[in-house]
């Protein structure tokens, strides 16, 4: 763990176990259970895989999309997982994928207060942050304060919609087209396209 | 209203949002790969999953990482189904 | 009882012991459907070895963040909550 001023006494939590217990224990666990039987080590270097193949890129091409095609949209915020089929993409095990969509008057932003819910399949494994006690605390209870903490300022008119993603539903936020991207294609739209702003706590990014 | 460790929503708190990222070490993708494994074989489901994190002492569930969380939740299921006998996983780090 | 887009509902203010997904922070309190999203299986029942039937019908109900925290503003927070945590207003 980092050094740090203990001058505070909220729990420390760490971000990544102290490393050497968990992992002996971890990997004696997978020892025992494939010694028994109950999974191999293919199928577990297979899960691994799928699980490092997942990043943002995927969802970034499915507001790229929505961006410069109104109907795909539409399809999108009805059907997130039929759309991520659509352009050939795997929207994972989630029984509902849903796309909200941000407007000039509604910014949405999510979170799970309960554990760590997420559109993995579409966006990689969620940061350390989302899963942090302190996000999942002050996400519904101080909403602006955090976003403010990312960076973003809303306007007073801009309704913010905090989702807390607490059963089976998980969400994607499509944030709106920046200013100035008319003459881009769908790859460069789908750059601009951040991991965070798929969360709803930042902006995309703007066009050089 | 009675409310558990990990019911988080608007728990009081000053601390601030540490946004510095890791990636995932090998142990936590093992984990993680584990509980996909045994959920495909109708071993442990994500609601047992939780459940299991949840019945974490409250000190030792706020003091845990994230994957420590879930190595402790499939040891609690995998022990109550029988799968591993108690003990077990301690012995084979201390045998 | 199925509840329609647009209707009142509030969150029954049950003390739960054991697994469940209604977070604390909406117990008691009210809130509007938003969405139907269909239904799951109880994950109250499948964190204990049951199967999760009969499933639930899963909801987004929306609520004014000034009902929730005290001097909140007018933001909305929107939380899935299955219909057996439901009552009509």
């Amino acid at each position: 763990m980092s050094d740090h001023d203990h001058d505070h006494d909220h729990p420390h939590e760490p971000i990544a176990g102290d490393g050497l217990p968990a992992a002996a224990r971890a990997q004696a666990l997978e020892e025992l259970l494939v010694e028994k039987g109950v999974v191999s080590r293919t199928e577990v270097r297979e899960e691994i895989d799928w699980l490092v193949s997942r990043s943002p890129a995927d969802g970034a091409r499915l507001v790229a999309r929505a961006w410069v095609d109104p109907e795909f949209k539409r399809r999108l915020l009805d059907d997130a997982r039929e759309a991520a089929l659509e352009l050939g993409l795997d929207p994972g095990p989630s029984p509902v994928v849903m796309a909200v969509e941000n407007t000039e008057t509604v910014h949405h932003m999510v979170v799970c207060t309960l554990c760590s819910c997420y559109p993995r399949a579409m966006l990689g494994p969620p940061p350390d942050w989302y899963k942090s006690l302190p996000y999942r605390s002050r996400a519904v209870s101080d909403p602006r304060r955090v976003l403010r903490e990312f960076g973003v300022e809303l306007d007073e008119d801009v309704e913010l919609r905090v989702l807390d993603s607490t059963a089976n539903v998980r969400y994607l936020v499509v944030p709106r087209r920046p200013e100035g991207t008319e003459g881009l294609g769908e790859e460069q739209l789908a750059a601009l396209v951040t991991r965070d702003s798929m969360i709803g706590v930042s902006r995309p990014a703007v066009p050089a | 209203m009675d409310r558990a460790v990990h019911d988080r929503g608007g728990w009081p708190t000053d601390a601030p949002i540490d946004r510095s990222e890791h990636e995932l070490a090998d142990w936590e993708l093992l984990t993680d790969a584990l509980v996909h494994v045994l959920a495909g074989k109708g071993l442990m489901n994500v609601d047992e999953l939780r459940r299991g994190i949840e019945s974490m002492p409250p000190d030792e569930y706020e003091q845990a990482s994230y994957y420590e969380r879930w190595l402790s939740s499939i040891e609690t299921i995998l022990a109550e189904k029988g799968v591993l006998a108690p003990g077990e996983l301690d012995a084979r780090l201390t045998g | 009882m199925t509840y329609q887009v647009g209707q009142r509902v509030r969150i029954a203010a049950r003390d739960h012991e054991g697994h469940h997904r209604t977070p604390a922070y909406v117990k008691g309190k009210s809130g509007r459907i938003e969405r139907r999203h269909g239904a799951f299986k109880n994950p109250e029942t499948r964190a204990y070895g049951g199967d999760g039937l009969p499933q639930q019908e899963l909801y987004l109900v929306g609520f004014d963040a000034s009902d929730l925290w005290p001097g909140a503003s007018g933001d909305r927070v929107e939380v899935d909550i299955y219909e057996h945590w439901l009552e009509a207003e």
